[in-house]
């Protein structure tokens, strides 16, 4: 009988990317953003980036890895808003590492789960940016409208499954 | 060691997390207003990543806009020529108002100088195309493919020919930052057109714009137009905002009222912008010309109320006038050019006495030394005639 520890399954099921595809993929999600709601601005809705940061995060299951590239998918997105730098990259710092370190705990292969983990990471996001944004920043007449968040979620949770079977086509396995 | 190597996943998160709000206290700090630009270092790096993602953008851009105009000058050309005469109709309507409102203008700019107000008028702009957006609803910034290379300066206007967009925040060589007016961090004073009653314009974190430092007021109505006041020395006075959509209590601010402004841009769809680089205290000489012309116009407008004598009464089309009807508003002009605009005439005497107009014959008919009877004299039984000294008694 086989048996399978924590850390055999994380070690076994650990995923690497090419170069490339760990520095284009992201800067192509920013760049989508930039560009999709240009052409229907209905599309702003939704947020490539985090959906980027939540496939290498599961993938890699490594928190260290997802603290790192949430990190700087954020703060690449912060550059390109009014906002000061770093208030998305803190929120998506958090979504790598919790990502990463609920990759290695569930099966992260399964389209559900994947569409489930989506969802709630997209609220929890929203969340962290109304801590940062009221609370750290002091902006009182901040808002989170809940229903849009809501539907914000679901419209990420809509593109995050095919985009993640796209996406596993670039994985090498160690 | 053992707690460090135990725990280096969340001691690294905790690092880069405090790494990030310190980097965030620093910002928030200098400058205070976030809408203004951001510090030297923070800009460099917005420098830094617009400039990696402006390339893709004018690319994209390029290739959108070269397949839309394609389509547009060869393919879909259905309708053109109706909408040629439609235009040309309007034209024709507009040089009609634009007489009316020069009217307007003229009176408006005797009360200035009367009251030694200074207004200053938009003086030069360089007109540019958004090439990206921030690519998030809870940030409604623009990127525009000019720069400061072509002139620009942060705090600058930023309009379309229907009204406001926003204004430069941050400006790079070859790119800006539009920050559109209905950004969070956005604002704007306003007044509204038709109760002057001033304001300030602010965005909200749902991507509306939106007066919220008045109480409730029974003379603001939806459907209001707001204007730039001016007086935030960003927007030049009188230009259009947009129009009130809806007024109801604000429940974070009360006793105030949250008046959502419908802006007169479509923020969402705007492709062509002006940036205003310059304003004067004068009109602009395409203007001053108009309004010379404009002025000539009514001083001839003056004089002709004033000698009415030299009115041809023969002329057809004026009221009371025997011979002629008035010609319809809506007949087509001969030559192409818009209708004359009738000249105001007065109205026919109620009374009339021998000062009236047209009461006077002929100076051909008239003989030297001899009295003048008048023309139309009041009934018989009121009055005696006039003795002539000629008649013999």
């Amino acid at each position: 009988m086989v048996t399978r520890s924590y850390m055999s399954r994380r070690e076994v099921e650990q995923q690497s990317f090419g170069l490339p595809v760990a520095i284009f993929v992201p800067l192509g999600a920013i760049l989508l953003q930039v560009l999709l709601p240009r052409l229907l601005p209905a599309l702003a809705i939704l947020d490539l980036p985090l959906v980027v940061t939540l496939f290498f995060a599961v993938s890699r299951r490594s928190p260290i890895a997802g603290t790192i590239t949430g990190g700087t998918i954020g703060l690449l997105q912060d550059v390109l808003t009014s906002q000061p730098i770093g208030v998305n990259g803190m929120a998506k710092s958090v979504i790598g590492y919790a990502a990463a370190s609920l990759g290695s705990r569930i099966d992260v292969e399964n389209t559900a789960t994947r569409a489930v983990l989506t969802f709630a990471f997209s609220l929890l996001q929203s969340g962290l940016l109304y801590l940062i944004e009221r609370r750290l920043l002091g902006i009182r007449s901040f808002h989170v409208l809940w229903l849009h968040e809501l539907l914000r979620a679901a419209a990420n949770t809509a593109v995050a499954v095919p985009v993640f079977l796209l996406l596993d086509r670039t994985k090498h396995p160690e | 060691m053992d707690f460090v190597t135990r725990y280096k996943n969340a001691l690294f998160l905790i690092a880069v997390l405090l790494v990030q709000a310190i980097a965030l206290a620093m910002q928030v700090r200098t400058p205070a207003d976030s809408s203004e630009p951001d510090g030297r270092s923070v800009r460099l790096i917005r420098m830094w990543a617009t400039s990696t993602v402006t390339p893709f953008e004018r690319a994209a851009h390029a290739i959108g806009s070269g397949m839309s105009r394609g389509w547009a000058d060869y393919i879909d050309l259905r309708h053109v020529r109706r909408q040629n005469q439609d235009l040309q109709q309007q034209l024709t309507r507009m040089r009609i108002e634009q007489a009316a409102i020069a009217e307007d203008a003229l009176q408006g700019r005797r009360l200035q100088t009367l009251l030694a107000f200074k207004e200053r008028y938009v003086g030069t702009t360089v007109a540019a195309q958004v090439i990206g957006s921030s690519g998030s609803d809870q940030s409604h910034v623009l990127t525009i493919d000019k720069g400061s290379r072509d002139g620009l300066k942060p705090d600058m206007a930023v309009i379309t020919q229907d009204g406001i967009v926003g204004k430069l925040r941050d400006v790079f060589p070859n790119t800006a930052q539009v920050l559109e007016i209905n950004d969070q961090t956005s604002g704007a004073g306003v007044i509204l057109a038709s109760t002057r009653i001033r304001a300030i314009l602010r965005g909200t974190v749902a991507g509306r714009a939106q007066i919220g430092n008045l109480t409730a007021d029974s003379r603001i109505k939806p459907g209001e137009q707001v204007l730039t006041s001016g007086g935030d020395q960003v927007y030049p006075r009188g230009l259009p905002v947009g129009t009130i959509q809806s007024i109801a209590p604000d429940p974070d601010h009360q006793p105030y009222t949250a008046i959502v402004v419908r802006p007169a841009v479509n923020l969402d769809r705007v492709e062509e912008v002006l940036v205003i680089t310059g304003t004067q205290s004068d009109l602009p000489p395409d203007a001053q010309q108009d309004l010379t012309a404009a002025e000539a116009q009514h001083a001839a407008d003056l004089s002709a109320e004033r000698l009415p004598g030299i009115h041809d009464n023969d002329a057809p089309g004026l009221p009371g006038s025997p011979t002629g009807t008035a010609p319809p508003a809506t007949a087509a002009p001969a030559n192409g050019l818009p209708p004359p605009i009738p000249l105001p005439r007065p109205l026919p005497t109620v009374h009339p006495d021998r000062y009236s107009a047209g009461s006077s014959p002929p100076a051909s008919t008239l003989t030297p030394g001899a009295s003048i009877a008048p023309q139309s004299a009041p009934p018989a039984s009121n009055r005696q005639p006039a003795p002539n000294p000629d008649e013999p008694k």
